[in-house]
């Protein structure tokens, strides 16, 4: 056990078991797993993605590259987790990734034997030979090389949920700068949300040994959050990662609910998605160490200072017994003099600087700690880090044996967001790093995140981001100072990599990029930083270049004899941090994928055995089975039989209703529809089409005159929204001079139709005072009426070609009405049917529907170009116009009838009989097919070449994705009562 | 220096010092016989197939950033030729055909991996409409196949089948489509361009044209200087209007961003490419391993190239929809393309009404894999000023006359096709 | 993004459904019909662009945005929008 008796956040009171690869180990609460990992003197964590070289503990923090395992097992099995950020809980299980057959022998790892043709690019220049192969050999093995985790391939068990949150400041981050930001603003009164990604707040506090106005740092972290937990205008969100910056001040979080926990309580979600939308933004993400580039510093037992720090500080747990610390920053002695007072021996400090030594570098001395100034780590040895080589002043190599290496290059601020809406980052040569210039609305970077890497300066510069938030928001409430705490010294050098090492230096450690990739890629013009990312992989890993970007930039910019600041940057694009994929769908999963809409006859429609079917999101009664039936085809034949000769109900309800009321309402719908409406009687309804603005057919339904000024339009189920649209666009921007209004009452009324001949006396008992005799009430007659003293509209209309009515009341009686129909209905046999019969009627009434008003055709294509108004302007006319859209030889409608029995299939092209099936040869499709009852055989309606012309002539089927090719006859669409006697009935 | 496994292998003994530069750094000269101004695949395939094809080697391309850094840099890069209307089917199956010989042609290893697209369909419409589609490939000498749900579930158990909004009722299935690695189509097309001649120009941004009195452009004015050209071919998608706008030309485009998605790498799962479209969602795997993803556009007109949050959700859900295994895959990163959304979904490789001047445009969210036949197209068209056989209906003055090619039948609405 | 409904106020751009470009403007006969149809001047930069409030107030707005930031300047009813 590497575990110090003192000190660390963790509670010794609580110890919790874990395993790592089926080996049981202990930690305490307050742990990660990588500390817990540590604590057990747990090296080998993982392998990488291209060498499979073996890889320990990196970081102390989401920047992990390395150490990523798979969390938990079964369908809850979280491949590529980082280590570094898993809260211990009790009963943990981790599995190390990407070996075969353990983690310690991995038969992969045979790739390190091949490295030297396995560059950067390699699979672009070969793997060519014979073309073949590619899929069938070469590309199956290096996708069963690749990839990380594994999925579990089962459904994710989880639930998540999402919240909205609005503030008027967020600060991103609650290290020191954050939570002296946030408690500024929050004690003048702004509401503040605060979200942390650690679910211990203080950042930095916690990691490293600092004393505030003179007591130990944590006090001040508790004292402060202790503040903002009580303040009521604060929202304090800890485990949750701010991920993504979007417009609109729009921030993207993830909070993990449950993830620390070892189940998931009942009705808790796993992880809860944030959108938040802040008015200001202060982004206190601090600062990430950079790793040094030396050969070996991908081993275990090589780990950024800060993380050693880290690891002893909060953790207690010891990385290794004798370490070499390999700097070239002042927080590198730090995280000496931290590991020292733990205990670590330390054989060495060496700083490749000569001209600054901070004042840790004379008490290190002082205790009899080995300085090597001007000199650099070139080799790390052992498989673990056993000895490391050092290139001294003198140029001479010693060797030191260690079993930890600690490295520090230098700190990038997190700045990742800020560049989220495009804004560039700018080199500092102050920072040696990339900075803020500009920032998305509202944002300010302050703290380490924007340079000020002592905390001294990082917590001045926090008051100050919240001082000058409150004034852009018009607060002038005085603000106290900031803390008393200690001004370390905090300079760094600039990017710094070692040239005199011997075995692979590693620049991206996940992806397996070495300093010679980097070159090799410039020496192949790869000099755009993009095309050396896509072309080495840098900074692609699931870190996205959080450790590694910057090295590879150095890299680059010594390659090509440039500035770094020349090489050029990188933006982040959102998420900083992976998000599960669940977490962003929420709760639409499953059959709550999308919402679904009922009719208010669903329930009824239940209770009499319906089958439904989807339409957009309603879902409708596709059929009734009744009992002993065959299948759907019986079922259906017989409503439609049933219909025909006696009298059907089929719920309409879904169609869109648009009321369109005031003086100039016939005005506007002349315009909307290509036949006339101004001139429509009070008391009628006509059928009508409307066109796109481009001479397609848009939609088409029927409208009805209820009053002078007051229309009733029937749209499509599928276009009901498009089309309420549309009709606002026309009356708002088009024609804003019209005194017309337009209300969608889809939802409002229910409607059914009551279709057959003895619809008429049904309905005369539902309506016992009306005369529905053709005489009062002919074809094409609407009306209002009460019904139950309810209001009720009803007209006469017909889809199915029959007698037949649609009456709606309100939808809240829309149940009872249908309960009604069926009561009054019960003495005439009448039958409910669905949309499956509905299709078949018309189908046989050849009337279009969506499969042919599909947006690629015209009135004319449809058999109704006559009712293109020559009278009138109307949207559409103009382009309907165009040589391509009125050729006489465009496909139109035509009815198909198979010769025999053959079944007819929508999607089926026609050739002419006796050409071969070639592209030339295709003269049209067919668009709708169904089971004729009335004809006793299969018929469909098509889209033909020439169309009506060729009314008995023979053609020839062709579907080849689902059957062979028979012959059909080309006839007129309307197959049942052509002369339309029955509807006027 | 030709690529092969010998050659990798003899370098890996010497270091890897002898690898050239995989195109000349070239610089611009006072005048070419073609200009194509966009260093994108379509460009500088154009490039290419105009050397090869035509003999014409005195050819630049010009690109204001970096070569590949638009859209074909920023696509899911599936490759399919499963279109169904006059004028689209042959043209993408022409390009198919150039994938499938590509690597060879190229020299370069482009990773075409015809691992399979499969359309879902969930509802009877939709699979007739997919009927409709597959029968009009099949009579174009493309692979079709129409699945049923036993059949899909055999393909992909992993998909929703049984707790679906939507059920599967089946998929539309083309073998031969599948991915191709996107910046190595780039690369290749660059290198064996080069290789004949071609200066590939970066960092060189059009600024204007030179145009005659009588309004014909004889060249291009850059960041880098003027160059003259007999003939300019334009070739940026995304920002087609800009350029087309600085020759006084209106083009019926809108810039639209569009979203793609990439999970942390994962051991194989999803063998193809499978398109969930009532859910606006569609995903294959990468070699590496990731998830590759996307949907929808945003759907309002941009040039930034990002976009918000709720597509972000709206793919995701599609994801879990269809997909609920991938629940706990993390999205690890987006980006958005800026790409040409034409008024009927479907692309222009036309003359421009001005002499001189020749359009590839329109792409939509389609571009990637057209790019060989594109350029093969674009080729013939500058070289010959006619158009290649497959893509004569992408004519500019469609429009006009009514023979628009809009495969999703939504009309002169660029944002819903 | 957030869009600022001169009739709601700021309101979620997933409350609405985009259309484009205001500026093309219905020409009263067949000359122009085809340019106001299909051409647009696709500005990078501030454009006026028309959003439906469809699950809001359901007003016509027309919205300056700049196409290059998606940064938002202005929002007025259509209806009242001076063309």
């Amino acid at each position: 056990m590497s575990r110090l008796s003192f000190g660390g956040l963790i509670d010794r009171a609580q110890p919790l078991n874990f395993t790592f690869d089926g080996m049981k180990h202990a930690g305490f609460a307050g742990d990660t797993l990588a500390s817990a990992l540590i604590a057990n003197g747990v090296k080998l964590v993982g392998r990488s993605f291209k060498y499979h070289r073996p890889r320990g503990i990196l970081t102390a923090g989401s920047e992990e590259p390395n150490a990523l395992v798979t969390l938990r097992s079964g369908a809850r099995a979280e491949p590529n987790t980082r280590a570094t950020t898993v809260q211990l809980f009790e009963g943990l299980e981790a599995k190390s990734q990407n070996r075969w057959p353990t983690l310690s022998v991995d038969v992969m790892a045979l790739n390190q034997v091949f490295a030297p043709i396995l560059v950067a690019g390699f699979y672009y220049k070969t793997f060519m030979w014979p073309a073949k192969y590619w899929e069938k050999l070469y590309e199956p093995i290096i996708r069963r090389a690749a990839g990380l985790g594994q999925l579990s391939m089962e459904p994710d068990p989880d639930s998540y949920e999402r919240a909205h949150g609005f503030c008027d400041l967020l600060v991103i981050g609650a290290g020191p700068s954050g939570l002296i930001a946030a408690v500024t603003a929050a004690r003048a009164g702004l509401r503040v949300i605060i979200a942390d990604g650690d679910w211990v707040l203080g950042g930095r506090l916690c990691s490293e040994r600092h004393v505030i106005n003179e007591a130990a740092a944590g006090k001040w972290v508790d004292d402060t959050v202790a503040e903002l937990r009580a303040t009521p205008n604060v929202t304090l969100l800890s485990r949750t990662q701010i991920f993504g910056a979007y417009d609109g001040c729009e921030y993207g979080a993830l909070e993990q609910v449950s993830d620390h926990l070892g189940n998931i309580p009942p009705g808790k979600s796993r992880q809860r998605f944030w959108k938040i939308i802040a008015g200001r933004t202060i982004l206190a993400t601090g600062a990430i160490e950079r790793p040094l580039v030396f050969g070996g510093n991908d081993k275990p037992g090589v780990m950024t200072a800060s993380a050693a720090a880290t690891y002893v500080n909060r953790f207690a747990a010891v990385p290794g017994r004798r370490a070499v610390v390999f700097t070239t920053t002042d927080s590198g002695w730090s995280a000496a003099e931290d590991l020292m007072s733990a205990g670590v021996q330390l054989a060495a400090v060496v700083d490749p600087r000569t001209d600054s030594q901070p004042p840790a570098a004379a008490r290190l001395r002082q205790a009899g700690i080995e300085i090597l100034s001007g000199a650099a780590l070139t080799d790390v040895h052992g498989r673990t880090v056993r000895s490391v080589d050092v290139l001294l002043k003198d140029g001479s190599r010693r060797r030191i044996s260690a079993d930890l290496v600690l490295m520090s290059g230098g700190w990038n601020p997190s700045i990742g967001l800020g560049s989220n809406l495009g804004d560039r980052p700018v080199w500092s040569d102050l920072v040696h790093s990339f900075v803020l210039n500009t920032a998305p609305p509202g944002m300010k970077a302050t703290g380490a995140a924007a340079g000020h890497f002592s905390l001294s300066g990082s917590l001045a510069d926090g008051v100050r981001a919240a001082e000058e938030t409150l004034r852009e928001l018009g607060r002038t409430s005085a603000v106290a100072p900031a803390p008393l705490a200690g001004d370390e010294p905090s300079a760094s050098s600039p990017p710094w990599y070692s040239r005199g090492h011997r075995s692979k230096a590693f620049v991206d450690f996940q992806n397996d990029v070495t300093d010679a990739d980097v070159s090799l890629a410039a020496r192949e013009g790869f000099v755009s930083i993009e095309h050396l990312k896509r072309y080495t992989t840098l900074g692609m890993a699931t870190d996205q270049g959080k450790t590694s970007q910057l090295n590879g930039h150095a890299v680059l910019a010594a390659a090509t004899g440039k500035s770094i600041a020349e090489a050029g940057t990188i933006m982040s694009r959102p998420p900083y941090l992976p998000v599960a994929i669940g977490a962003l769908a929420g709760h639409h999963q499953n059959t709550a994928f999308r919402p679904e809409r009922r009719t208010a006859s669903h329930e009824w429609a239940r209770e009499r055995g319906a089958t439904f079917v989807d339409a957009g999101l309603w879902k409708r009664a596709q059929w009734f089975a009744h009992p002993g039936e065959r299948d759907w085809l019986q079922t259906v034949s017989r409503e439609v039989s049933m219909t025909r000769s006696g009298v059907g109900i089929c719920d309409v309800s879904t169609l869109g209703k648009i009321d369109v009321h005031g003086p100039d309402a016939g005005i506007l719908l002349d315009r909307l529809y290509i036949n006339m409406f101004s001139t429509l009687p009070v008391g009628r309804a006509r059928y009508g089409v409307m066109l796109r603005e481009d001479g397609f057919v848009m939609d088409d339904g029927t409208t009805a005159r209820l009053g002078e000024d007051r229309f009733y339009v029937t749209t499509t189920t599928l276009n009901a929204a498009k089309i309420m649209q549309h009709i606002d666009y026309a009356r708002q921007v088009l024609w804003p001079e019209l005194d017309v209004q337009a209300t969608s009452v889809t939802e409002q009324w229910s409607t059914y139709s009551v279709a057959g001949p003895l619809s008429r006396p049904l309905l005369q008992m539902l309506l016992p005072d009306l005369d529905l005799s053709n005489d009062s009430f002919a074809f094409m007659a609407a009306i209002e009426l009460r019904w139950r003293n309810l209001p009720a509209r009803l007209s006469r209309l017909s889809f199915s070609g029959e007698l037949a009515y649609e009456i709606s009341v309100p939808a809240s009686h829309g149940e009872m009405l249908v309960r009604a129909l069926f009561t009054a209905g019960d003495a005439f046999h009448a039958v409910p049917y669905g949309t499956e019969a509905l299709g078949v009627m018309r189908i046989e009434k050849g009337h279009p529907a969506g499969n042919e008003i599909n947006g690629q055709t015209t009135a004319a294509d449809l058999a109704m170009g006559r009712m293109m108004s020559k009278k009138k302007d109307y949207i559409g006319r103009a382009m309907a116009e165009r040589p391509a859209l009125s050729d006489t030889n465009r496909p139109s409608l035509v009815g198909v009838r198979p010769l025999g029995g053959a079944r007819l299939r929508a999607g089926a092209h026609l050739l002419p009989q006796g050409r071969d099936p070639l592209a030339a040869n295709d003269q049209g499709y067919i668009t709708s097919a169904a089971y004729s009852p009335s004809r006793g055989q299969w018929i469909g309606l098509a889209l033909l070449q020439g169309g009506a012309a060729r009314h008995g002539e023979l053609v020839t089927v062709h579907d080849p994705v689902r059957g062979p090719d028979f012959a059909a006859e080309i006839c007129d669409p309307v197959f049942v009562d052509p002369e339309g006697v029955r509807v006027r009935g | 220096m030709r690529f092969s496994i010998f050659g990798l292998v003899a370098n890996a003994f010497s270091g890897h010092g002898r690898w050239q530069r995989t195109w000349r750094d070239a610089v611009p000269r006072d005048a070419y016989d073609v200009v194509i101004v966009g260093g994108g695949g379509h460009g500088l395939a154009t490039a290419y197939y105009l050397a090869k094809v035509h003999g014409i080697t005195n050819v630049a391309v010009i690109e204001k950033s970096w070569i590949g850094g638009g859209n074909a840099g920023r696509n899911t890069t599936i490759i399919r030729s499963n279109y169904g209307l006059e004028g689209n089917t042959a043209f993408y199956e022409r390009s198919m055909k150039l994938w499938e010989g590509l690597e060879q042609d190229l020299n370069y290893n482009a990773m075409v991996s015809q691992r399979g697209v499969l359309n879902l369909y969930h509802s009877d419409g939709q699979r007739d409409a997919f009927a409709r589609r597959g029968n009009a490939m099949r009579l174009h000498g493309v692979d079709a196949e129409l699945l049923d749900t036993a059949h899909v579930r055999n393909m992909a158990p992993y998909l929703n089948f049984d707790n679906a909004r939507f059920p599967v009722m089946g998929g539309l299935l083309q073998r031969r489509g599948g991915t191709a690695r996107h910046d190595a189509v780039v690369w290749g097309y660059a290198r064996a361009a080069s290789d004949l001649g071609v200066d590939i120009i970066q960092n060189c941004e059009l600024t204007g044209f030179m145009r005659t009195a009588d309004g014909t452009v004889v060249g291009v004015e850059t960041t880098r200087g003027s160059i003259r050209a007999k003939k300019v071919g334009v070739a940026v998608a995304g920002n087609s209007s800009r350029v087309a706008a600085m020759a006084g030309l209106r083009l019926p485009i809108e810039s639209h961003v569009l979203q793609a998605f990439v999970s942390e790498a994962l051991k194989p799962i999803i063998p193809g490419v499978i398109t969930f479209g009532a859910g606006h969602f569609y995903i294959s795997q990468s070699d590496k391993g990731g998830l590759v993803f996307g949907g929808d556009i945003d759907g309002y007109n941009s040039y930034a190239s990002r976009g918000n949050l709720p597509t972000v959700e709206d793919v995701c859900e599609g994801g879990m929809a269809i997909m609920p295994m991938i629940g706990r895959a993390r999205l690890l990163r987006s980006w958005g393309g800026i790409v040409d959304m034409s008024m009927d979904g479907s692309p222009i490789i036309d003359r421009s009404p001005i002499e001189g001047l020749y359009l590839n445009a329109g792409w939509c969210y389609g571009g990637f894999k057209a790019t060989p036949a594109s350029g093969l197209a674009f080729a013939h068209l500058l070289a010959t000023d006619r158009p290649e056989e497959t893509a004569v209906a992408y004519r500019l003055d469609r429009f006009a006359t009514g023979r628009i090619i809009d495969e999703k039948g939504q009309g002169a609405q660029p944002n819903l096709h | 993004m957030r869009l600022p409904c001169p009739y709601c106020g700021q309101r979620d751009s997933r409350e609405f459904v985009y259309r484009g470009d205001a500026a093309p403007t219905r020409p009263s006969s067949e000359e122009g019909m085809y340019d106001y149809v299909y051409l647009r001047d696709n500005v990078p930069g501030p454009m006026r662009e028309h959003w439906y409030h469809a699950q809001g107030c359901r007003n016509w707005i027309t919205v300056t945005r700049d196409t290059r930031t998606h940064r938002i300047s202005a929002a007025v009813l259509a209806r009242e929008d001076s063309r």
